[in-house]
C-alpha cells in the first residue's frame, strides 16, 4: 500500500489532526467524535470519511431488492417523534393485518428475486407471540429464498415481557421459525436524558442492547441505527455511536449502521423542523469514521431523500437500502421521497455517484446475476 | 508491461495537482484546467477549494436571499424547445396571458409578504407587441414602484424580431419603461451543437451573449445561467463557463451566475437520465473555481430542494437565490419544491450561516 496523502488544501483544517487519524487508521475518541460533528469543515469531514469508505470499499456502492412488511400501526407506547402509531384499532388510520393478510400483500414477490423482507410493526398490545412465529413461518413457506429481517429490539424484548420468557429463548423460537436478521430500529438515542423525554415507555438503552448481543451469541445479525435531529446533543450522538462500538467489539454482529434522519410531520416535536442536509451528511461521515469494527454504512434513501442518499455515498456511505415498496412510518411523518424505486433507478443513481451498483442479498453477500441474465441483457 | 504501468508518469494527475495549485492560489484556470477538474477533481478537494474562493470573495460568513415573486406572463410560445414543459402552442387550450390586473394582483400579494421584486418572464409569444410589454412596464412602476427583473435574452431577441428593430432599440425602450436587470435564462447550454439537439430555434449562443452584451452596455446588469444533465459533456459545461467568463470580462455586467439541472419530465426529452446531485455538486464547485470574476453563485433549490442546497452552501454557493412564491417552469417538469423567507432563513441559520436580504444589485437591505 501506498501511504496517503492528505491533499494541502486541508492543511488549515481545524479538523487536520483527525484527518490524520483517519488516515492512520487511529480510533476516535469521544472528544473527537464531538468536535467532527460541530466542525463547520464539511468537505474536510467528507474527505476522511469517503478516505475510509473507499479504503474498505473501493467504488462498490451496494443495493438490494426488498420489501417492507409493516404488519401493523397499533402500539402501546405513544413516542413523541412518532407518526406511524395508534393506540388502538379502533383510531382512524390503524390497521393490523392477519397472518393471511401478509401473505397476501406480498403474494405478487413469489420468485421474483427479491431478497429481503424488513417486517417492523407497532409493539401490539393484543396480539399473541404465536402470531409472530406463525407469520415468520408462512412467509418462509411460501418464500423459501427471501430472508426475513424481522422485529426491532423494542418488539422482540416486548415478546419476551408478553411470554415471560428470557430473550434467549424468544429469539430461539423466531429463528426456528425462520428470523434471519434483526433490524436496526429501536435504538433512537441510547441516552437516558433523551428517552425520558422522547420515548420513555420504550424498552431503554440496556435492554436494547441485550436484545442485539443475545442475537448475535445466536448467530443472528443485525442493524444499527441512531434517530437523528431532534433533541439530542453531538454528545450523547457520540455516545450513542461508541457504545455500538463497544458492543461490536463483543460480538462482531453488526452488518451496518444506519443513521435515520427525523422526520417532522404529523408528531408532537413537528415544530423541531427536519435536521439540515449538512447534518446528514455529517452523520453518515462520523459514523464512518467513529464505527471501524462495522463493515457497512448505509444512506437510507427513504428518510435522507434520493439526492442526499447519493451524496452520502461520497461522505462515507457503502450501501442505499433497496427497492423497499410500501413504507409506512417515514411516509406518515411528511417523507416526500417515492414508496418505492425500480432496480434500474437505483442503479443510474449509485452510477450518477460515480459508483459501481452490487446486488446484495440481506447480509451483503454479493448476489450473481442468474446463468443466462447477462446474456439476456445483451440480447 | 507491469512495470512500465507501475512507473510511467500519470499526466493525468500531475494536471490534476496543477489545476489544484493554481485554484488554490487564486490563478485564473485554463480551459484545459477545468475540464481536468470537473472530470477528476476529488469533490471534497473542489469543495474545499471552492468554499475557500467563497469565503475570499465574501468574507463574513453570511448569504443571502431576495423576496420576489415570479410571474410568468404567457406559457403562449413558438420555440418549441424540447426540454420545455411549460410552453403551449398559440390557440392551445391550456394557453394563457395574463392581463395587467392579475399581475397587480400577484404583486401586491408579493409586497404584503415584504417582496421588492418581481422575476417576469414568459414564452416567446407571436403577437404582443413591444407597446405591450411598455404598458405593462409603465403600469407597474407607476402602482407599484417594485424592481422588474425581467425578459431573458431570447425573449429579448424575440420582441426585437416581432418589432423589427434592433435589439438595442428594444433593450433601451423597455429600460425607459421601467425594465431593470435581465434575469440569465434562456443560456441553458451555451455550446451551439448541444444547443441545437435541445432548442434549435432558440437565440444562437452568439446572440444570447450579444443581448447580455448590449444590455450591459447600455447600464443595465444581468445574471448568467446554465441547464445542465442532458446531451451536453462535461467539457461543455465548462466550454458555457468560459464564455460567460469571457463576456464578463469585457463588461463585467453579470451580477451571479446560476445552475440548474435538467428536469425530464413531461418533455420531449424524458429519455434523459436525470441527474440527481453528485453532478450538481461538483459543478456548482468547478464553476465557483473557474467564474473568478462573478461574484455571487446561487443555489438551485428549486431543483436540488433545500437539504443539498443547505450543502452546496459549504461547496461554493454565497445565495439561496429567490422565494419565487410560483414556480410554474420547473415544476411543469414534475418537480416541485418550495422554500419561503422563513424556511430560507432557516436553512442559512442551520448550517452556519447568518441570512440577509438582498436587492437584485446583491446589496443588503433592510427587513
Amino acid at each position: 500500500m501506498t501511504s496517503t496523502t492528505i491533499p494541502s488544501v486541508f492543511a488549515d483544517s481545524p479538523i487536520i489532526d483527525l484527518l490524520e487519524k483517519a488516515v492512520a487508521d487511529d480510533r476516535f475518541s469521544l472528544k473527537d467524535g464531538v468536535r467532527l460533528f460541530d466542525t463547520d469543515d464539511l468537505p474536510a469531514l467528507g474527505w476522511a470519511a469517503n478516505h475510509v469508505r473507499e479504503k474498505r470499499h473501493g467504488d462498490v456502492a451496494y443495493y438490494l431488492k426488498n420489501r417492507h412488511i409493516n404488519y401493523s400501526n397499533v402500539c402501546k407506547y405513544d413516542c413523541m417523534f412518532c407518526s406511524f402509531y395508534r393506540s388502538s384499532i379502533d383510531e382512524d388510520g390503524a390497521w393490523e393485518w392477519s397472518v393471511d393478510d401478509v401473505l397476501k400483500h406480498v403474494a405478487d414477490y413469489k420468485d421474483s428475486g427479491l431478497k429481503e423482507f424488513h417486517i417492523v410493526g407497532g409493539v401490539h398490545p393484543d396480539l399473541p407471540f404465536s402470531y409472530y412465529t406463525d407469520m415468520l413461518r408462512a412467509l418462509k413457506r411460501e418464500h423459501p429464498d427471501v430472508a426475513l429481517k424481522a422485529f426491532t429490539a423494542i418488539e422482540i424484548a416486548y415478546f419476551a415481557e408478553l411470554t415471560g420468557k428470557p430473550l434467549h429463548d424468544v429469539l430461539s423460537e423466531l429463528k426456528d421459525a425462520g428470523l434471519a436478521m434483526i433490524p436496526g430500529g429501536g435504538a433512537e438515542v441510547f441516552a437516558d436524558r433523551v428517552r425520558y423525554k422522547v420515548c420513555r415507555e420504550k424498552a431503554d438503552a440496556d435492554r436494547w442492547f441485550e436484545v442485539h448481543e443475545a442475537a448475535h451469541a445466536l448467530g443472528i445479525p443485525s442493524n444499527a441505527t441512531l434517530l437523528y435531529g431532534h433533541i439530542e446533543t453531538s454528545e450523547e450522538r457520540v455516545d450513542h455511536i461508541l457504545r455500538l462500538r463497544d458492543l461490536q467489539d463483543r460480538t462482531n454482529g453488526l452488518l451496518s449502521y444506519i443513521p435515520l434522519a427525523y422526520h417532522p410531520s404529523n408528531n408532537r416535536l413537528e415544530k423541531l423542523g427536519a435536521p439540515d442536509g449538512v447534518d446528514a451528511m455529517k452523520n453518515v461521515a462520523v459514523g464512518r469514521l467513529l464505527l471501524d469494527n462495522v463493515p457497512h454504512i448505509k444512506a437510507y434513501w427513504i428518510t435522507l431523500g434520493i439526492k442526499p442518499a447519493q451524496l452520502a455515498l461520497s461522505f462515507g456511505a457503502n450501501d442505499i437500502d433497496g427497492t423497499v415498496t410500501w413504507e409506512r412510518i417515514y411516509h406518515m411523518a411528511g417523507a416526500d421521497t417515492p414508496e418505492n424505486m425500480t432496480e434500474e433507478r437505483l442503479r443510474q443513481v449509485i452510477e450518477e455517484a460515480g459508483r459501481t451498483p452490487v446486488e446484495r442479498d440481506a447480509f451483503y453477500n454479493v448476489v450473481t446475476p442468474a446463468a443466462g441474465a447477462v446474456e439476456e441483457a445483451l440480447a | 508491461m507491469l512495470l512500465y504501468r507501475l512507473f510511467r508518469p500519470n499526466p493525468t494527475s500531475r494536471e490534476l495537482e496543477q489545476a489544484y495549485e493554481k485554484a488554490a492560489a487564486g490563478e485564473r484556470l485554463s480551459l484545459a484546467d477545468g475540464i481536468r477538474l470537473i472530470e477528476d477533481g476529488d469533490l471534497h478537494v473542489l469543495g474545499a477549494l471552492a468554499h475557500k474562493r467563497r469565503m475570499a470573495l465574501h468574507p463574513e460568513p453570511r448569504v443571502t436571499y431576495i423576496v420576489e415573486r415570479n410571474i410568468n406572463y404567457t406559457n403562449v410560445c413558438i420555440t418549441y424547445c424540447r426540454f420545455c414543459a411549460f410552453y403551449r402552442r398559440p390557440g392551445h387550450p391550456e394557453s394563457y396571458v395574463l392581463s395587467t390586473a392579475e399581475i397587480g394582483r400577484k404583486i401586491e400579494e408579493m409586497q404584503a409578504r415584504g417582496g421588492i421584486q418581481i422575476l417576469l418572464q414568459g414564452g416567446h409569444h407571436p403577437d404582443l407587441p413591444l407597446s405591450w410589454y411598455e404598458k405593462l412596464l409603465r403600469h407597474i412602476k407607476e402602482h407599484y414602484g417594485v424592481h422588474v427583473h425581467g425578459f431573458s435574452a431570447p425573449e429579448i431577441e424575440h420582441i426585437a424580431n416581432v418589432e423589427h428593430i434592433p435589439v438595442k432599440e428594444t433593450l433601451e425602450r423597455l429600460r425607459d419603461a421601467g425594465l431593470g436587470t435581465l434575469p440569465g435564462a434562456g443560456g441553458e447550454m451555451l455550446v451551439q451543437p448541444v444547443r441545437d439537439r435541445i432548442a434549435k430555434l432558440k437565440t444562437t449562443v452568439d446572440d444570447w451573449i450579444d443581448v447580455h452584451r448590449i444590455a450591459h452596455n447600455i447600464g443595465m446588469r444581468s445574471t448568467a445561467t446554465m441547464m445542465f444533465g442532458h446531451y451536453e459533456t462535461r467539457a461543455d459545461r465548462i466550454e458555457h463557463l468560459e464564455r460567460v467568463r469571457e463576456l464578463q470580462d469585457e463588461t463585467g455586467g453579470f451580477t451571479a451566475f446560476i445552475l440548474w439541472t435538467f428536469q425530464p419530465e413531461n418533455t420531449a426529452m424524458s429519455d434523459v437520465t436525470k441527474l440527481e446531485s453528485h453532478e450538481y455538486l461538483r459543478t456548482v464547485a468547478v464553476s465557483r473555481l473557474y467564474l473568478d470574476n462573478v461574484d455571487n453563485l446561487q443555489a438551485s433549490w428549486v431543483t436540488q430542494g433545500p437539504r443539498v442546497a443547505e450543502i452546496s452552501l459549504r461547496f461554493g454557493v454565497n445565495d439561496m437565490g429567490s422565494t419565487m412564491f410560483e414556480e410554474n417552469v420547473v415544476s411543469a417538469a414534475g418537480t416541485t419544491f418550495a422554500m419561503d423567507s422563513e424556511s430560507i432563513e432557516r436553512s442559512i441559520l442551520d448550517v452556519g450561516f447568518e441570512p440577509r436580504r438582498r436587492n437584485v444589485y446583491y446589496e443588503e437591505v433592510a427587513v
